[in-house]
C-alpha cells in the first residue's frame, strides 16, 4: 500500500526546535533538567533535543535512555520482546525535571510502563513528556506536554518514523 | 523459548539473546528498585529431587525479582519419597497452575521427559539432570568471563578465540558438559584436563582438547580455568588413590594461580572442597569470580525465565526463541 510522507527532514528539524524551545520556556532554563529517551528512536530524538538545549541554553543537559520492557503489560501479547539498555545519566533522576521522549505516541502503553520504569530508578520531581507525533487513539489517561505534530491516524494505519542515525532516512509516513 | 533442557542443541543466536538479556537484568540489580513487576502473576515452581541449596535460592531469587510467584518442591519429606511418580508429580504442578517447572533430578534425561511427555504444558528448565547437563550454570559461566574479558561492552559479543581450561571430575560432571557444548558453540576453544580415570569414554566425539597434566595446560596461560568439584558422594570406585595426590597432581594451589598471565580467571561452580580441588589462596584471590558467578547466576536464570514466560505462548511452534 502506498504510504504518505507528512513530516519532511525539514518539518522534524522545525518541530524538534520548538520543542526545545518551548521545555526550556516550561522549566525556565535548562537547569535540573534531565532528558530520559524511550528506545529505540525515542532515544535518538532525546540526543537531538539535548544537543539542541545545550546550544539554546549553553549549558549541558544531561540525556539517557530509558528502557520499558520489563514494565509493559502487555507482553503476554507479543512475541517476547528483548529489552535494550537503560542509561540513566551520573546525576541520577532524583529530584530532578526528567522529559520523557518518544517518537510516537499512540496508546500511552509505553509511557505508562516508562512511569513505572522511572519509579525503580528514582524519585524524580517532575516528569514531563515530549513526542514528535501524535496519532491519537490513546487507552489511557495519558497526555504529552510538548508535542511535534498531531496526525489524525485511523487505528488500522501505521504511523512510522525514520531518523537518519537509525534508519538512514529522515521523514514520517502514513498508511496502510 | 518455550523450554531449557540443554546447551548441545542451543544455537550461538539463541544463547547470544539469552546472555543479552540477561546484561540488561543485571543493569536492573544494581538499581534502587530491584523488583520488577515483568512476571506478575505467573508462577514457578521449583522441583527439586536432589539436595541444592545455591541452584534453587538463586532460581528462587531470579523468579521473586521478576514478581513471579515461587512454590518450592523439595522431594524429602514429600509425596516422592511415598512412591509417587514424576508424572503424578508433574500433573499435580499442572493442576497447580504452574506456568514454568524448574526441575533438579537425579536421573539423566528427567527434564526432557517432562517437557515432551505432554503431562505438562509448563516450560521447563532443566536445573541439573544426572550427569547429563546444567544449562544455566553453563550460561552464567559464559556471562561470567564475557563479562570479565568485555566489560559493559560485552553485549552481542561471543568468546571467540578464548581458552577455557576445565579441570577435575569431568566423569560424573554436567557442568563440565554443558560448559563444553555452550563455550565451543560461543567459538571458544576448551581444553579438558583430569585423571585418565575422571574422563569419560566417548570423550573423543567432545569438540575438545584432552590433557592429563595441569601444569601443561597452564603453561599455555589459558583466559579462563574452571575448576571442578570433586563430587565425594559419586565417588563410588577408586578413581584417584588418595585426596593428598589429587590436590598435588589436579588441584589450583597459590603457585598454579601466580602463573596465570594478567587477566585469566579462576572459576568454580561451588560448593568448593577447600585444599582439595582448589586452594583457599587461589578461592580468594583478586582472579577468582566464584561470588561473580553466584551474583551473575541470579541475572541469567531471569532472562531465562523471561525468554520462557514473558512472551505469547508458542505451544504449537516449538522451541524458537
Amino acid at each position: 500500500m502506498s504510504a504518505r510522507t507528512v513530516l519532511h527532514e525539514a518539518d522534524i528539524s522545525r518541530a524538534l526546535t520548538r520543542i526545545a524551545h518551548e521545555i526550556l520556556e516550561s522549566n525556565r532554563g535548562a537547569e535540573n533538567l534531565v532528558l530520559l529517551g524511550i528506545p529505540t528512536r525515542g532515544v535518538t530524538l532525546a540526543h537531538r533535543l539535548g544537543a539542541l538545549i545545550s546550544d539554546i541554553a549553553q549549558q549541558t543537559v544531561p540525556v539517557g535512555a530509558l528502557d520499558v520492557t520489563l514494565f509493559r503489560d502487555d507482553l503476554a501479547k507479543h512475541p517476547t520482546r528483548s529489552p535494550q539498555p537503560t542509561e540513566i545519566p551520573a546525576g541520577g533522576v532524583d529530584g530532578k525535571t526528567v522529559v520523557l521522549v518518544d517518537d510516537v505516541l499512540f496508546s500511552g502503553r509505553s509511557i505508562r510502563a516508562a512511569l513505572d520504569a522511572i519509579q525503580s530508578v528514582g524519585r524524580p520531581s517532575i516528569v514531563r513528556l515530549a513526542i514528535l507525533v501524535d496519532r491519537g487513539h490513546r487507552e489511557l489517561p495519558i497526555r504529552p506536554d510538548f508535542v511535534g505534530k498531531n496526525i489524525p491516524s485511523a487505528r488500522t494505519e501505521r504511523v512510522n518514523v525514520r531518523l537518519v542515525e537509525n534508519d538512514g532516512s529522515e521523514e514520517v509516513t502514513i498508511g496502510e | 523459548m518455550r523450554h531449557l533442557l540443554d546447551t548441545r542443541t542451543l544455537d550461538r543466536a539463541s544463547a547470544l539473546r539469552i546472555l543479552d538479556v540477561a546484561e540488561d537484568m543485571s543493569d536492573t540489580q544494581s538499581r534502587e528498585v530491584k523488583k520488577l513487576p515483568t512476571l506478575r502473576g505467573k508462577t514457578v515452581v521449583n522441583l527439586f529431587f536432589e539436595d541444592s541449596t545455591r541452584t534453587r535460592i538463586s532460581f528462587e531469587a531470579a523468579a521473586k525479582r521478576l514478581s513471579a510467584d515461587v512454590i518450592n518442591f523439595a522431594a524429602k519429606g514429600s509425596s516422592v519419597s511415598k512412591g509417587e511418580s514424576l508424572k503424578d508429580t508433574a500433573q499435580t504442578l499442572e493442576a497447580i497452575g504452574a506456568d514454568a517447572v524448574v526441575i533438579r533430578h537425579p536421573g539423566s534425561g528427567a527434564p526432557q521427559t517432562l517437557a515432551t511427555s505432554g503431562w505438562i504444558s509448563a516450560g521447563v528448565v532443566n536445573a541439573g539432570d544426572g550427569t547429563h547437563e546444567h544449562p544455566t550454570q553453563a550460561l552464567l559461566d559464559a556471562f561470567t568471563i564475557r563479562k570479565r574479558r568485555f566489560g559493559s561492552d560485552s553485549r552481542g559479543r561471543d568468546l571467540a578465540g578464548l581458552r577455557v581450561v576445565i579441570v577435575g571430575d569431568v566423569l560424573h560432571s554436567r557442568v563440565a558438559r554443558s560448559n563444553v557444548w555452550l563455550l565451543t558453540t560461543l567459538g571458544a576453544e576448551v581444553t579438558v584436563v583430569a585423571p585418565p580415570t575422571l574422563v569419560p569414554q566417548n570423550v573423543s566425539l567432545w569438540p575438545i582438547r584432552v590433557v592429563y597434566d595441569l601444569d601443561e595446560a597452564l603453561a599455555e596461560g589459558p583466559d579462563a580455568v574452571m575448576m571442578l568439584r570433586i563430587q565425594l558422594e559419586r565417588m563410588n570406585a577408586a578413581y584417584f588413590p588418595t585426596e593428598r595426590e589429587y590436590s598435588r597432581r589436579w588441584g589450583l594451589d597459590a603457585r598454579r594461580v601466580a602463573g596465570l598471565p594478567d587477566g585469566s580467571i579462576v572459576m568454580h561452580p561451588g560448593p568448593m572442597n577447600r585444599g582439595l580441588e582448589i586452594s583457599s589462596e587461589a578461592a580468594d584471590s583478586p582472579r577468582s569470580t566464584v561470588l561473580e558467578q553466584v551474583t551473575n547466576g541470579v541475572s541469567v536464570r531471569m532472562a531465562v525465565l523471561y525468554l520462557l514466560l514473558a512472551g505469547e505462548r508458542d505451544d504449537e511452534r516449538g522451541g524458537d526463541l
